[in-house]
């Protein structure tokens, strides 16, 4: 139906504002605007910024704006893989890295948070403040000091070792350890850099590809798993207590099992908290970077540099700000993939659009 | 929102958003282009200087002797000590006004000489007469640029208790490889390693030029890691472990952080390390030592030499009042009250000769300045040396020291061709 001056959505929006409504709209732009120049100053800009350096050689101490700085387009991106050198194969490393990381820490966090946040929305659970408190304790800690203290209880004679050590295991200089978790379960079947794993992708060997996380990687991702647990069993804790007692209760008289219910009825119905703590969590273990630099800053091996921490090495370590930058946005770029594809995954079949132009419905 | 003097204010609003943003840019970020050759202020200055210290002694010593200089030439200094140096300075040069003066590593120079951040200024200081080996190590691209405030160079300490106890004497020290490694099998026994070193270059690298040779050609033009010399070192240090006389700090049982930390827990009879030990072995009040060269190997003798260099900054605005706190910062006199407050060895030839004369126990310190090669100071060198460093650390585990020397020559090459 054609819309005339008559239609009274039309008219509306075309009518001058006046009387006591009327500047609602200055007023809320007024307002806005402390937060637009905030945000612009300290993200936008800077972002734009990063952005322009990641396109230059810029070294750190002229105006990064000035015609002096070489430009040199998209060299400092084509060089982290494209060219054989050693950022590149660094690079690659600490990608490598990350990625098992991830793989590792987002399921187990994310579960672990689950499981807690169950755990203390029981009703049956006697002095729940109390276990709250506890759970979520780590995340009100400086990420700094537990890391500190993790360095102690894992340290040759530290007390996971004295432990080990009561049932006569010989614990691993954790520390020092650069061997890679699936190298050991490869080594376990008598498998150690056999001839198919020799195609070397990106600069690495496809056996390097597949090392899985050093025994010094693992200690960081045990410790970001206990810390970060407890602010996601908090998120989860707000979604829980949200259901509806009668949804719980008619499961209860279709006589579901315990496993059951949470299968198919918790779950389903905290989904979007679920979202949310997966997302969160990707974003925050790609950016990955306090403990790698308290703890070993990539030693041993490189086994835990992470591309967050080389990043900054490249720039403020190195002056190659734009090689750091062009870093960055790499990263900026996957995690965008990795948290599209997440929705695209967590998102009801019928309700999928499609995936970067695949797949789904429409 | 869509009436017309709304969208008045929202462009009001954007401009003004811009307008501050821009002006907060302009106001402060960044200065433009490079500095010129010579920034002179006249007039009574405020210097800042910035430091990292080795703890209060450092910090303290250090503030004194600013102020002293205040107070004759009627200028201001303040001294600041950094948590983290590398990173601190990183910062302060993309700002427009970084510290005048701060302690810059050997090994950092042609990476801050490169980017511009340094006021070469060693043409005005040479009369002050610094070992040649200091004045090698600050010097890239054949500028001196900065004059070094001290220095250290490796030395064998030996546990004097653990020596008689193998029925060693004055005479057996060792001179030469064999004899090291002779001495170190009699001192093995039990928990006891002979000798424990640190796992990277900063140690082993002694082998390299007691071997005859070195990582990078004289001038720095190009890699020489696969010349010989550091091959056979890193060879006769493989032997050594393959002997079970010699452990890398990390292979040791329990673990240690470094040399020091071995030979003070008494798991190591000997240690390779520079005059700090004397600070490490505070913490170790019952261990009794002594420190000698280290023994010749079949290129002659050789060390390594670590330094710290007074940088001036390429933007400060007060050249020549940095430069003349650091006339009188590296004065004989002066650099012997740094050495009693915090054990550091001055870095001219006259103040070296003081200071051995004054300290005879670290007489094999001040030798190794005649002969110490200084650290890789070519930019864009940090990944290099950490990767290889990383390989070196598995030498105890069998890896082949051939292929890390390989690895070096390549990546050395690749990133002195990146940096031309």
């Amino acid at each position: 139906m054609a819309r005339t001056d008559h239609d009274p959505k039309v008219r509306r929006w075309g009518r001058k504002p006046s009387g006591i409504r009327g500047n609602e709209g200055t007023a809320g732009w007024i307002f806005v605007t402390p937060m637009i120049v905030i945000l612009g100053l300290f993200l936008a800009i800077p972002v734009v910024m990063a952005f322009w350096v990641s396109l230059t050689s810029w070294q750190g101490n002229t105006n990064p704006f000035s015609s002096a700085v070489p430009f040199v387009g998209v060299e400092n991106y084509t060089d982290l893989f494209a060219k054989d050198s050693l950022t590149r194969s660094t690079f690659m490393q600490s990608i490598g890295n990350t990625f098992y990381y991830v793989l590792l820490v987002v399921p187990l966090q994310t579960a672990l948070a689950l499981g807690l946040a169950l755990l203390v929305n029981n009703k049956m659970l006697k002095a729940k403040g109390f276990f709250r408190t506890a759970f979520y304790f780590p995340s009100v800690t400086s990420s700094i000091a537990i890391a500190t203290v993790f360095l102690f209880l894992f340290s040759n004679t530290g007390a996971v070792n004295a432990f080990l050590k009561f049932f006569h295991i010989d614990g691993p200089s954790w520390f020092s350890d650069s061997r890679g978790l699936l190298h050991l379960i490869f080594g376990a079947f008598g498998v150690d850099n056999p001839g198919w794993a020799q195609t070397e992708i990106l600069g690495r060997s496809l056996w390097d590809w597949l090392a899985g996380p050093s025994v010094a990687l693992c200690v960081i991702i045990i410790l970001v798993v206990w810390t970060t647990s407890g602010t996601f069993m908090l998120m989860f804790i707000a979604a829980l207590q949200d259901l509806p007692v009668e949804v719980d209760e008619a499961a209860a008289l279709d006589g579901t099992s315990g496993w059951q219910k949470l299968r198919y009825v918790t779950i389903p119905m905290i989904k979007p908290a679920l979202f949310l703590v997966i997302t969160l969590g990707l974003i925050g273990t790609w950016q990955v970077f306090d403990q790698i630099y308290v703890m070993g800053k990539g030693s041993p091996a490189g086994t835990t540099l992470t591309p967050a921490y080389l990043s900054y090495q490249q720039s403020f370590g190195n002056f190659q700000f734009g090689s750091g930058s062009a870093m960055a946005f790499v990263v900026f770029v996957i995690i965008v993939i990795l948290t599209r594809l997440q929705r695209w995954v967590l998102t009801d079949k019928d309700e999928r659009k499609p995936f970067l132009g695949i797949g789904g419905n429409k | 929102m869509r009436a017309p003097h709304l969208r008045g204010v929202t462009a009001f609003a954007l401009a003004a958003a811009g307008a501050l943003v821009l002006s907060a840019c302009g106001g402060g970020g960044f200065s433009n282009g490079n500095a010129p050759a010579q920034n002179t202020k006249t007039g009574p200055v405020k210097l800042t200087v910035m430091i990292g210290s080795s703890g209060d002694a450092e910090t303290n010593a250090v503030k004194e002797a600013g102020q002293a200089w205040a107070t004759k030439t009627g200028n201001t200094v303040e001294v600041i000590a950094a948590a983290d140096l590398g990173q601190q300075l990183g910062q302060a040069f993309a700002s427009t006004s970084p510290p005048d003066l701060f302690y810059t590593d050997a090994s950092k120079i042609g990476t801050y000489a490169k980017a511009g951040d340094l006021y070469a200024y060693g043409d005005q200081v040479t009369d002050a007469g610094f070992l040649p080996s200091l004045v090698k190590a600050f010097t890239y691209k054949g500028t001196f640029y900065c004059a070094p405030k001290d220095y250290s160079t490796l030395a064998l300490e030996v546990n004097t208790d653990m020596w008689k106890a193998a029925d060693l004497t004055d005479a057996d020290i060792p001179k030469t490889w064999d004899q090291l490694e002779a001495v170190a099998k009699k001192l093995t026994k039990g928990k006891v390693t002979g000798l424990v070193i640190g796992n990277d270059i900063n140690r082993s690298g002694a082998f390299m030029k007691q071997a005859g040779g070195w990582i990078v050609s004289d001038d720095g033009t190009k890699m020489t890691a696969t010349s010989g010399p550091p091959l056979v070192g890193l060879q006769e240090v493989q032997k050594l472990m393959k002997a079970g006389v010699l452990k890398f700090n990390t292979d040791t049982s329990p673990a240690t952080g470094w040399g020091g930390e071995a030979f003070g827990k008494g798991i190591a009879a000997m240690t390779i390390e520079g005059n700090w030990i004397a600070g490490g072995m505070k913490d170790f009040p019952n261990i009794k030592y002594k420190t000698y060269e280290l023994p010749a190997g079949p290129g002659g003798k050789g060390t390594l030499l670590f330094s710290n260099c007074w940088g001036i900054a390429a933007k400060s605005a007060n050249h020549a009042q940095s430069v003349d706190l650091v006339k009188f910062l590296i004065s004989v006199d002066q650099q012997m009250k740094f050495a009693a407050a915090f054990g550091v060895m001055p870095s001219t030839e006259e103040g070296a000769k003081q200071f051995a004369a004054k300290y005879p126990d670290d007489a094999a310190f001040v030798a190794g300045g005649e002969y110490g090669q200084g650290p890789v100071n070519l930019p864009g060198f940090d990944q290099v040396m950490a990767k290889f460093n990383s390989e070196l650390a598995q030498l105890g585990k069998g890896a082949d020291p051939k292929k890390m020397l390989a690895d070096l020559q390549k990546n050395g090459t690749a990133a002195i061709a990146d940096n031309g």
